[in-house]
């Protein structure tokens, strides 16, 4: 493949928007209100519709043929470059607007920079989708407030679930070689500058929600690198159900 | 208020219903027009809640990004109609956890289609062809009603169960045309949802208690079996159209009447499921009670959260 770094660089990209949305999806229905169920159902069609996008651009360059069904649901396990933090499963709700809180940081600073980039393609989907993330970003946000301040019950369990996905923070921080390479172009964003700016807007929204800044310095990592958490494959099973037990076939 | 002032109140409304003016929350009304609207429209906002699941089955597995994005974006319409839905019944002087409540318990029902299993990737297609097409002609009517907040909702709903409507067709053409298998499935669909759609009409007119009085305040304007022949009628040559066959040996044309002649409902299987008794029954109960109960905190949250602003807020004004 010509582009290959390309490629790999907006399936970095997309990944995460492919996997949380499947996440938020698998919570329609079951909301703890018709509004915030209402809401979920949104980001997970906002991230999805961003995913297509993102992987339209990334089949046409391949140039093989390849649609963007194949791109998001016919890769193993070890091909899908995710951050860790947005396969964390559904715990409570605490775990879905903690997971969606520390992803919509970042992706919002990302995205941001993403606008900036030389690929007109790119910089292009990342204006349109950072008018849906600014508004993923403040109801996140809005609710580790309520869930913080609200009772003695939500705050631990907040806090419980910043705690438990605190560790897969620093991940969204480290380059992959294709990162590096589309440096170069300047087509990709250097996400290792945007590291210091996420935590300090985080512990600023975690200390208005009166939550503690976690102290861990203990991070784990490898899902740029394919490298996943159990819970991933059982994900991709659903995802990937239909085009695996019906092969070639359109929808 | 003296009986015969009552009286004077109860013709003046039914006079305002037969010259077609609307009812709004606010004015006089009987209670009888109170407890009929709130039952039967949060009947319709609980249906669009619990008919969420079973589509919802199908979200993380739907077979490619596009269909994904449109069933995800229906599902949640659905939720948007539900929300709609309780606040037009609130306006009657009733909560929606009040509502709530009476679903939980099984003391409000909700539509029995939503009590069958979505088993493959088809029913997507079918409840949205069948099922949503059954429910338009049953709500087209009402966007007529006498009561204003209900038939301004009504006109909405309608346009958006119209467009999911297409979309189930759609998936189903795609069925249809595609390889063998594909057509299996949407045929084995279309089996399964043909008879509970024809019953989600209502049982037959000699069965039905509250038609009369709902045709009197517009909250019903074709009998339950006028609206089943219409379905019949428009989607037969659906079916016809993308090589399907409805299940039904002895459905036929007939030339003198200008409709089709079909077989006979199996109304035994009506009652099991409206009793309680349907596939899914208690699977749906169990989903809508459990959401609620493990929401229960985050909704406490909510309410202390707002609650603190608040006072926070009143002594900053001090």
């Amino acid at each position: 493949m010509k582009n290959e770094n390309l490629y790999k660089y907006i399936l970095g990209i997309a990944d995460n928007s492919l996997i949380l949305g499947q996440r938020m999806g698998e919570l329609c229905g079951h909301g703890p209100s018709l509004e915030t169920d209402i809401a979920c159902t949104n980001i997970s069609l906002d991230l999805f519709g961003q995913v297509r996008s993102y992987y339209q651009y990334a089949a046409k360059i391949t140039g093989d043929g390849r649609t963007e069904d194949d791109i998001a649901m016919l890769r193993k396990e070890r091909e899908y470059v995710n951050v860790l933090l947005v396969e964390q499963p559904n715990r409570d709700f605490a775990y879905t607007i903690g997971r969606q809180f520390l992803f919509d940081v970042y992706h919002y600073m990302f995205l941001a920079q993403l606008q900036k980039s030389h690929d007109v393609t790119l910089s292009a989907i990342a204006a349109k989708c950072i008018k849906e993330v600014s508004y993923h970003k403040r109801f996140s946000s809005d609710w580790i407030k309520r869930l913080g301040d609200g009772t003695q019950e939500s705050r631990a369990k907040m806090q419980d679930a910043i705690n438990g996905l605190w560790t897969y923070t620093d991940e969204l921080f480290h380059m992959t070689d294709a990162d590096t390479a589309m440096i170069k172009e300047g087509i990709s964003v250097d996400v290792s500058t945007l590291k210091e700016n996420y935590y300090q807007q985080v512990k600023s929204i975690l200390e208005e929600a009166i939550l503690e800044v976690p102290e861990s310095k203990w991070f784990q990592k490898g899902g740029k690198q394919g490298i996943h958490t159990e819970h991933l494959g059982y994900l991709l099973s659903d995802l990937q159900y239909m085009q695996r037990t019906y092969p070639n076939m359109e929808w | 208020m003296s009986e015969e002032q009552i009286k004077n109140l109860e013709e003046q409304f039914e006079a305002r219903i037969a010259r077609d003016e609307k009812i709004e929350p606010k004015d006089w009304m009987p209670e009888k027009y109170r407890k009929t609207h709130i039952r039967q429209m949060s009947q319709h906002a609980h249906s669009e809640i619990v008919g969420m699941l079973p589509e919802g089955n199908w979200i993380t597995r739907a077979p490619s990004l596009r269909r994904k994005v449109a069933l995800l974006a229906k599902v949640q319409d659905e939720a948007g109609h539900g929300l709609y839905l309780y606040s037009a019944c609130e306006t009657l002087g009733i909560s929606r956890d009040e509502l709530y409540e009476q679903l939980h318990t099984g003391k409000a029902k909700y539509s029995s289609i939503f009590n069958y299993p979505t088993v493959t990737w088809a029913d997507m297609g079918a409840i949205g062809w069948l099922v949503d097409g059954a429910a338009i002609i049953n709500q087209v009517p009402l966007c007529n009603t006498s009561f204003g907040p209900y038939a301004r909702a009504m006109i909405r709903v309608c346009k958006e169960e119209s467009f999911h409507q297409r979309q189930g067709y759609e998936i189903m053409i795609k069925l249809a045309s595609g390889t063998p298998e594909q057509k299996e499935m949407a045929q084995d669909a279309l089996n399964r949802w043909w008879w509970p759609s024809l019953m989600m009409l209502g049982p037959t007119d000699a069965e039905s208690i509250h038609t009369e009085q709902s045709m009197k305040w517009k909250l019903k304007r074709k009998s339950n079996d006028d609206l089943r022949q219409q379905f019949i009628d428009q989607t037969v040559p659906q079916a016809d159209l993308i090589g399907l066959t409805v299940p039904d040996a002895n459905l036929k044309w007939n030339e003198e009447t200008g409709h089709y002649d079909f077989g006979e409902i199996d109304w035994d299987e009506f009652w099991q499921v409206v009793k309680g008794h349907g596939p899914c029954n208690k699977e749906r109960m169990n989903a809508r009670v459990g959401a609620w109960e493990r929401g229960e905190w985050v909704r406490d949250a909510a309410m202390a959260h707002a609650e603190k602003k608040q006072n926070r807020k009143d002594k900053q004004a001090v």
